[in-house]
């Protein structure tokens, strides 16, 4: 009899779903990237991955224990940046870079606001930033694909920064993911499939994805480098981490806005950005900084959308 | 004797000026990436303190109400002036590293800030004194911001390196891992000062 007398505040609508299981289901979403990119790299691309959700959750645990705040070890929201983080990743980076940027994500970009659903920036990418600021020799070394032998190769949008003729590397390469790049982000095929299973299970929207890459796919088309309208818009949406952004790390429901209009300001936001760096920029790709640009927008235009509560003006 | 001591040991921890009181952030955040320059800077910080502090707490009764702002930045001027051009004269190299922020010492808020707020109605020797704990407070700080930067950023101290193999994280060399470093050291103090209340 107790328990149906419960006082609370709104929202008065509960369902099954948790943090748990949302994140949980995430990280399984993105399990068939990892595969591929484990069987385009080898096997030093699954060490990486294990070594930096690893190291996430034990420096989440650790955290929680000195700040006497509850050990949230398995809701899984640890374990998912530091595999996000690691997908983020060249191939062949040395071991601790993994460890370091998995405790710089979590200390830093997370736990240091308060923890979960109190960050402001991606921690997975507030990580890789961090890692590319300061270990840029690593960060930017890719290997080929497909050849375990760890040659060097650099990754397609590089070649195209630095002017370079795009040889033998067709449109389906690019979607299987044969060519140099970051561990989860090659395989577009397999991020797709992820994508798809969280569109449909409603735990993403689609409006920052779709906003988000057609906005970089239109900015990239117009302005090409054979003057305007002849861009390839399309191989500019295959490559890079741009599929991996904007479906897994734009879409994190703490650091992006909260109503479907200010996921489409924030969506063709951070299309723009990339587009700039990638076009115009010193960087070969942009991904990471247009997402963290953005959330640093995102107080700002949640502020701007807010929904009319009925019966106001 | 005993209040001179608690005049000077105050500045060092109860209200160090860069951890309690929070003043002179920019000169902290910009010279703080060696050891050296760090030293360097607090040490000239601190002559300008000890002058500004002696000159300001004799001419306090001198110095009309109104405009001792103006007063004050001519006296703490003179001492910067002073500084720098024995600084040019017996060490250019550690002038060329610190570069623009040694004349900016003029408005450091913690000169400013002391002279107003503890000189101008102080005694000659408290004043010393007070100028004294502050800067040697100061240059604590320094030391101990531009160890950890060049440490983790460089992989050396004062230009010896330590650890074989160890490979420093640039991030920490730039303007941004001087906001880091100086944020986490801001926060670690605050929980050392909850913890003893």
């Amino acid at each position: 009899m107790k328990n149906n007398l419960i006082v609370s505040d709104s929202p008065h609508l509960h369902k099954e779903e948790s943090v748990t299981k949302i994140m949980w289901l995430v990280v399984a979403s993105l399990v068939p990237a990892g595969i591929a990119g484990v069987y385009i790299f080898g096997f030093s691309a699954l060490r990486i991955i294990l070594l930096g959700a690893i190291s996430a959750v034990i420096t989440e645990g650790i955290l929680q224990l000195l700040t006497k705040r509850k050990v949230t070890l398995l809701d899984g929201s640890a374990f998912l940046t530091g595999l996000l983080l690691a997908y983020n990743l060249p191939p062949k980076v040395p071991f601790w870079l993994p460890m370091v940027g998995s405790l710089f994500a979590i200390a830093i970009g997370k736990q240091i606001f308060g923890g979960l659903g109190q960050n402001i920036f991606n921690p997975a990418l507030v990580g890789r930033v961090f890692l590319m600021a300061s270990w840029p020799k690593y960060m930017t070394s890719f290997t080929q694909p497909l050849n375990y032998d760890a040659v060097t190769s650099a990754t397609p949008l590089a070649l195209i920064k630095e002017g370079k003729v795009l040889e033998n590397i067709s449109y389906l390469d690019l979607f299987l993911g044969k060519r140099g790049g970051c561990i989860g982000e090659v395989c577009i095929l397999a991020l797709l499939l992820g994508a798809i299973f969280l569109l449909m299970k409603g735990y993403i929207s689609w409006h920052i994805p779709i906003t988000y890459i057609a906005t970089t796919g239109i900015l990239t088309y117009i302005f090409g480098t054979k003057g305007l309208f002849s861009g390839d818009w399309l191989f500019h949406i295959l490559s890079g981490g741009l599929i991996l952004g904007a479906f897994f790390m734009a879409t994190d429901y703490v650091t992006s806005p909260l109503t479907r209009k200010g996921q489409i300001i924030f969506g063709i936001g951070c299309g723009l950005i990339t587009a700039i760096i990638r076009l115009w920029g010193g960087y070969p790709e942009g991904v990471s900084y247009a997402i963290l640009m953005m959330n640093g927008a995102t107080p700002i235009i949640d502020r701007f959308t807010k929904n009319r509560i009925y019966g106001t003006r | 004797m005993k209040g001179y001591f608690r005049e000077f040991v105050k500045g060092i921890i109860k209200e160090n000026p860069t951890f309690v009181l929070v003043l002179g952030l920019c000169p902290t955040l910009a010279v703080s990436v060696s050891v050296i320059n760090g030293i360097g800077m607090g040490i000239a910080a601190t002559f300008v303190l000890l002058g500004s502090n002696i000159i300001i707490a004799l001419l306090k009764n001198i110095i009309p109400d109104r405009i001792r702002i103006p007063c004050f930045i001519v006296v703490i001027a003179t001492f910067v002036t002073i500084n720098e051009m024995v600084m040019k004269a017996y060490s250019p190299v550690l002038d060329r590293a610190l570069g623009i922020y040694v004349p900016l010492i003029v408005v450091n808020c913690i000169v400013l800030g002391r002279a107003e707020a503890y000189a101008q109605r102080e005694t000659v020797l408290n004043s010393f004194f007070d100028g004294l704990g502050m800067g040697v407070g100061f240059t604590l700080a320094l030391i101990l911001i531009s160890a950890i930067r060049e440490f983790l950023g460089a992989g050396t101290i004062l230009g010896y390196k330590l650890i074989k193999g160890f490979e420093p994280a640039f991030v920490l060399a730039m303007p941004s891992g001087a906001l880091l470093v100086i944020g986490l050291l801001l926060g670690f103090f605050n929980v050392l000062k909850n913890r003893k209340i």
